[in-house]
Formats: C-alpha cells, structure tokens, sequence
C-alpha cells in the first residue's frame, strides 16, 4: 500500500504537472525552432508574442462570456482560441511585411535579426500592456477539476490525492492533437516537404521552384497558431501576466536549443526535458522516502536537490551544459 | 572641428533637453535624469567595447550589474559581528570546499588524456561537491539568516568607504566574465546571446536567494554615500549662505522677515538635494571621462586595429597570427568589467540594493537599444546612445500623456477610451523604445553618431 501512495504522490507532485508545464514549453519551443529553422533568427519576441495571442483569446473570451455563450463543463476559452489565432497571425504577418521582410531581403546576418526582433518584443510588451494592462488575469471557466483529491483518497483509500485539474488534461490532450497534425504536415504534405527542404538548403529549394513567399507565409501561421494556443493552455492552466510571458522565453529558448534548435521534434522532446529537469531537481523527496523506506531510515531533512527558488537556474544551466558539450543538442538538430 | 561638428550638435542638443527639463519641470528631476544617463553611459561603453570593436553579442549584462551591486553592498556594509560568529566558520568552511574541488578539477585537466572516463569523473566531482558543500553550509546559513532578520541576517561586508567598491565591482564582474568567457565564447553569435543572457539570469537567481550573503529580496537599504546626506547640508552654515547668495534676487523681494525665513528653509531643503545630487554627478563624469580616454586611446591604438581586424574578418586575422579566442576573452572581461563600475556606480547613488530590481528588460535589452541608437563602435556615439534613449525612457510618460490630452482634447474626460489611454501612459515608453530601435536599425543602422575610422 505504501508503495501504490508513493506512486500516487510522484504522480500527482511531479508527473502530472511536468507533462502540463512541458506540452506547454513544447509549443512554444517548437515555435521558436520553426522560426529558427526556416526564417533563420533567434526571435526573442516569442514570449511577448505568445502573450498577445492570448490577450486576443482573453478578449474574445469576455466577450463570449458577455453574450452568454459558453461550453459547459469546458472552459469558454476554448471557443475563443480561434479567433484570437486569426488576431495572432495578421499581427505575425503585419509584423513581417513591415520589419522582417526587409531584412530577408537584405540577406542580414541572424545577429541583426535577433536585435530587430528585440525591436518587436519592445513594441509587442508595449501593445499588450496598453490594450490589457500589466495585471494578472484569470480567464478560467467551466468544471475546474476532473478528479478531486478528496474524492479520490474517498474512493481508493489511500493516503495520499490524485488531484487532475481539466486545464492539465485539455493542455496535454490539445499538445498531443496538435503536434501530431503539426508532424503529419511537415512529413506528408507537399508543403510541409518544401518548408523541410527549404530549411535545410535555400538556394536548392529555390531552384527546385519552392515560392519563398508561400513557405514564409506558411511558417508564420504555422507560428501564430503554435503561439496562441501555446499561451492560451499556459495562461488558462496558471494565469496570464504579460511579465511572466516574457519571462516563459528563457526556459523555451533552452527547450529548443536542448533538442536540438531547428528540429521540431527535437524541440518537442526538449520542452519536456526541460519540465521534468526542473520538477524532479527542486521536489522535495522527504514524503516519498517516508513510504518507501522503512520507518528507521526515514530521512529528516527535506531531501530537496536544489531549492525551488532555482527552478528557472536548473533550465539555464541544462541549456549551457548542453550548448558547451553538444551545441547541436541533445537530438541532434542541425546547426543552420 | 568641422568633422566633428555632428558629434557636437548632437551632445549640444541633449544637454539642452536636459536644461529644458531643469527650467520646465525641476531641477532635482533634471540631475536625476542627468546622472542615470551618465550610469548608462558608462554601461553603454562597456557593452559597445564588446559588440563595437569585437563583435561580441553580450546579453548578461544585466548580471555584471548586479555583481557591481553586490560589490557595493559588501564593501560598503559593517561586519555583522554576530552573524560572522553565528555560522562564519562554516561559510568559510564551504568556500574551502570549493577552492579544494576547483583545484582537484584543474588537477584531472591537466594530468589525464581527455577520455570519457575524465569527463564521467569531473561531472561525478562537481555534483558530489555541490551536494557535499550544501550539506556543509546548511547551518551554518540558517545560523546566519537567524541572526536579527529584521535588520540583517546576513554576513555584512567589510565597512569600507563605498567608492573602493566601484574597482571591485570591475574586479567581481570580471571574474564572471572569465568564466563565461572560457565557457561560452566558442558559440556562435545568436547562441552566444542566448548563453549569456541565461547565465546572467543564473546570476541573479544566486544574488536573490543566498540571503546570507546579499539579504536576497529582503533587500540591503541605508549604504553609506560619498556625497553628504541632506540632513546635515540643511544645518550647515556656509550651505544656507551659498543658497542665500544664489536666491538673493529672490529672496530680497520678500518683505517680512517671518516669510523669507520660511522661503529660505525651503530653497535650503530644495537645494540641498539639488547639491547631493552634483555631487554624484561630479563623480560620475570623472569616471565617464576617464572611461572615455582610456577607450579612445584603446581605439586607436594598434590593439584597437587588431580588435576591428578579427571583428571584419576573424580567419584572416587568425592567418595574421593573432590570438583571436585570447583577444575576445580580453574584451569581453574589459568590458564586462565596464559594466560592473556602472553596477556599483547605481547602488551607490540609490544607496540600496535590491536583487529583485534587476530585470532583463531594463539593464540588458534597454542598454542595447542604447548601443544601437548611439552607433556602435563609435565611443561618443555609445554615450550619446546612452544619453538620449535615457532621457527618452523617463521623459516617455509624459510626452504621450501630452500627445493623448492633445489628440484627444474634443472627447469627454469621462470616455473610456481616453480613460484606459491615460490609465497605460507608463507602457508607452516600450513602445516608443521598440518604435526607435526598429527605425534606427532600418534606416540609419550605424547609429546616430557612426563609426568612423581616420587612417592615415
């Protein structure tokens, strides 16, 4: 019995909540690699523009929730996502035709891209707060948990609680769907193969009749959509604040480059990495041991790794471990 | 002269911005503008050593600052005697520790062929002594941050006068620039930036949560100055005469004697920050124009040539026989470095610490866009950088809340549209940042003021 509660407890501390955090560092990181990978620049406006796909998603939420519209059980922001998707990409697309558009053209070297696109985060954080402001807003609706701790503990019997909050299952089941449609276009559509190609040779792609144009066009809406829904399951599952957004940039920039940066899955597999290294280093153990070990040699400290006032520090110093020894990363991206 | 003339009007019109704030709003706020424009000068110069002679992309900026802080803080700060008793042998114990596990590394490095057991082994090193040094230091720390929390409950520093600081804030930040250095200058440039702007972040999370070195987000107030305090100007005698010369004029037309003793005592509290305040600026324009010499002569200077060569061309310098990973750890040290004497020059005239202040937002990307906007590789042009997106920075708030009452001046105080505007006025300086930085970068990409070489 001891042993079934100490899988319940690392299930409900450390499984769970790493597989929310890392779908969502997923998304953004697979974004941040298609960005890399195929428009060639570090963008360090992700985090701002994950943060604008989901104010536009907020808005249309209180929006649909002032009309009376909602899903029941499911939160109402589901509904807004779409649309706030739309609001992404324009702005994605107003953003390049304006800015990055004329740097593509100039063949610029991805320093000057990386600071133009500190350029668009400046402008972006600066849009969000004005329309939004700085506060933090909950725009959760709907059934708030599937399985309560109390219930289960009623129904199992045992000690400890499995709590599983709908915003973790919606963040995993969506990542999942999305990543999977996300995979199938790049492996089995025509486009997908052309965006790939292009990745890996521009110049060859281009005499092999691929429109740069279309492939740019593809990428950013490919991006919009990574970056609202993205956002959307961060902000419904804690809470949105357009600080913590910018902030969320750090440790996705180390789940893509972890995996690998310009390799989608990699970056997949890297926003993971990331979630677990940081749960599993800053948990403290000391509930564990005392279920699996006998009662003489229960621990009296609190077998914590590292405090979790270092979670952010474990991702940064997995990410310059892993650029100083494999800079390639972990999955072998290839280092455009 | 004549070649000169841009750099000239350039510096002439920001002053007078400057001199127009002193007229219009006040003179306090004028100095305040004035003096965090120098710290942003003195930063700007040692991010543009990095990224203009070298081509170096430093993002961590944020976290020689803050080292430059911490310096500050522990030079600055009396011993805490008790806390030093409390759990100082273990503290001490600890960095023994880490001296001993460095050396042992260094020892592997040097003695055994790089294999996978040497490295299996290192790791093995590092980890256990991590874990060995926490288990060591825990009560000795929880000994320190017991001690009168309130007030300190960290280890203090060694009570020396605060201006010793800004050497050892170069010295600290320095240090951290050789190790990030060793490690990450291999990366290429956008990876590079990424690096260093985790590892500052690293930093910072140190500086926040080792409370029994730095009071963490407790913060560290009340650090000695090498300005006198207001308090003490307001009763001296020769600082009431002086003020009282200054303010004859208007002074004299006051009639009743009751009334131009009180006017006094307020031009004397008035005044008295005013001179606090020249006093820091004195300070810091010595050591922006030191900074400024010694960065000019570097320039210029066959070390300054060999710094743009690998900067142009890194494969035909290294075919030179110039040492190009020796230079760019040089560089990057110098002008990290820089940063630290900007870190410490901030805490000493805010006189507090306060890690949770540091924010990448506004000590690494900020000082970029100064970098930028200013010309890089040019010197004049970083502190002008520096002077101008400052200025621009405090003064955005209410320049756009005049452009908002101007624009909408026919619509109701009550609308709320102009409301929610007026409400987010502090936003509009991202704005304005990111809208300048996007045009500079697209239409004038050197800079305002270019670099320009003479080769004669």
């Amino acid at each position: 019995m001891d042993f079934v509660n100490a899988i319940i407890l690392l299930l409900n501390y450390i499984f769970i909540p790493a597989l929310t955090y890392g779908s969502q560092l997923a998304l953004g990181a697979i974004f941040v690699t298609l960005i890399y990978g195929i428009l060639r620049f570090a963008n360090f406006a992700t985090g701002d523009m994950m943060s604008f796909g989901t104010m536009a998603t907020i808005l249309f939420t209180w929006y649909f929730q002032s009309l009376g519209v909602s899903l029941g059980v499911l939160p109402t922001a589901l509904l807004a996502i779409p649309f706030g998707i739309i609001f992404m990409i324009l702005y994605m697309l107003l953003i390049d035709k304006f800015v990055f558009k004329y740097y593509r053209h100039q063949k610029s070297p991805p320093v000057q891209f990386a600071m133009v696109s500190i350029g668009v985060m400046f402008v972006t954080q600066a849009i969000v707060r004005i329309i939004i402001g700085p506060g933090d807003r909950r725009f959760f609706d709907g059934e708030k948990f599937i399985i309560k701790a109390r219930e289960f503990k009623e129904i199992t019997g045992l000690n400890e609680g499995l709590a599983l909050k709908s915003t973790q299952v919606i963040t995993i089941f969506v990542t999942i769907v999305l990543v999977s449609l996300l995979f199938w276009f790049l492996n089995r559509t025509k486009t997908g193969k052309s965006m790939k190609a292009y990745s890996d040779n521009e110049d060859l792609a281009l005499l092999s009749g691929i429109d740069p144009k279309k492939i740019v066009l593809v990428t950013w809406v490919i991006a919009g959509i990574l970056a609202t829904i993205g956002g959307a399951l961060y902000g419904l599952d804690k809470s949105f604040k357009p600080f913590t957004y910018f902030n969320n940039m750090l440790p996705i920039f180390a789940a893509a480059i972890v995996g690998g940066i310009g390799n989608p899955f990699g970056a997949f597999l890297g926003g993971y990495v990331i979630a677990f290294s940081e749960i599993l280093l800053t948990y403290a153990y000391k509930k564990f041991f005392m279920y699996v070990l006998p009662e003489s040699m229960e621990p009296n400290s609190l077998v914590q790794l590292l405090s979790t006032d270092y979670k952010f520090a474990v991702s940064f110093s997995i990410l310059v471990i892993v650029l100083i020894y494999r800079p390639s990363g972990i999955f072998k991206g290839k280092v455009l | 002269m004549r070649k000169n003339l841009n750099v000239i009007a350039a510096y002439s019109i920001m002053m007078v911005l400057i001199l127009m704030v002193g007229i219009f709003q006040s003179w306090n706020i004028a100095l305040s503008i004035f003096n965090l424009c120098l710290i942003s000068a003195v930063m700007t110069m040692g991010a543009n050593i990095q990224w203009g002679y070298a081509g170096l992309i430093n993002f961590g900026i944020m976290g020689y600052t803050a080292l430059g802080g911490l310096a500050a803080v522990l030079i600055s700060v009396d011993p805490v005697q008790e806390a030093w008793r409390a759990g100082g042998f273990d503290i001490l114990m600890s960095l023994w520790l880490i001296v001993v596990m460095v050396l042992v590394i260094r020892f592997i490095l040097k003695r055994f062929e790089k294999s996978k057991i040497r490295t299996y082994s290192i790791a093995a090193i590092i980890i256990s002594g991590i874990l060995l040094i926490r288990f060591s230091a825990e009560p000795g720390i929880e000994a320190i941050e017991a001690v009168d929390p309130a007030k300190t409950g960290f280890l203090g520093g060694f009570g020396l006068p605060i201006i010793f600081s800004w050497i050892v804030g170069a010295l600290f930040a320095g240090g951290l620039a050789f190790i990030v250095g060793k490690v990450a200058l291999g990366l290429r440039a956008d990876y590079l930036a990424i690096a260093t702007l985790l590892i500052s972040e690293i930093v910072i999370a140190i500086i926040k949560h080792e409370d029994w070195l730095t009071r963490g987000v407790k913060n560290v107030i009340g650090l000695k100055r090498p300005a006198p305090y207001e308090v003490d100007l307001q009763t001296t005698g020769w600082f009431i005469n002086l003020v009282e010369k200054f303010n004859s004029g208007k002074l004299s037309v006051i009639e009743n004697l009751a009334d131009r003793q009180a006017a006094l005592n307020q031009l004397v509290i008035e005044g008295s920050s005013v001179f606090v305040k020249l006093c820091y600026s004195g300070l810091f324009l010595v050591v922006v124009i030191i900074l400024l010499i010694l960065t000019q002569k570097a320039l210029y200077s066959p070390w300054g040539r060999m710094m743009r060569a690998i900067r142009d061309n890194e494969e035909a310098a290294n075919a030179m026989g110039k040492n190009v990973v020796k230079q760019h750890l040089l560089i990057f040290i110098l002008g990290s470095a820089i940063v630290g004497i900007a870190g410490a020059m901030l805490v000493t005239q805010d006189g507090l610490f306060t890690p949770g202040s540091y924010r990448p937002m506004r000590y690494t990307f900020l000082i970029w866009v100064m970098v930028i906007v200013g010309g890089s590789g040019n010197n004049f042009g970083a502190i002008l950088g520096g002077f101008v997106v400052w200025f621009l920075w405090i003064e955005a708030a209410p320049i756009s809340l005049f452009l908002i009452n101007f624009f909408t001046a026919g619509i109701p105080e009550t609308n709320a549209l102009k409301a929610h505007l007026i409400e987010s006025v502090p936003y509009f300086r991202f704005l304005l940042m990111g809208l300048g930085l996007l045009f500079i970068m697209r239409y004038r990409p050197k800079g305002i003021l270019p670099e320009k070489i003479e080769i004669k």
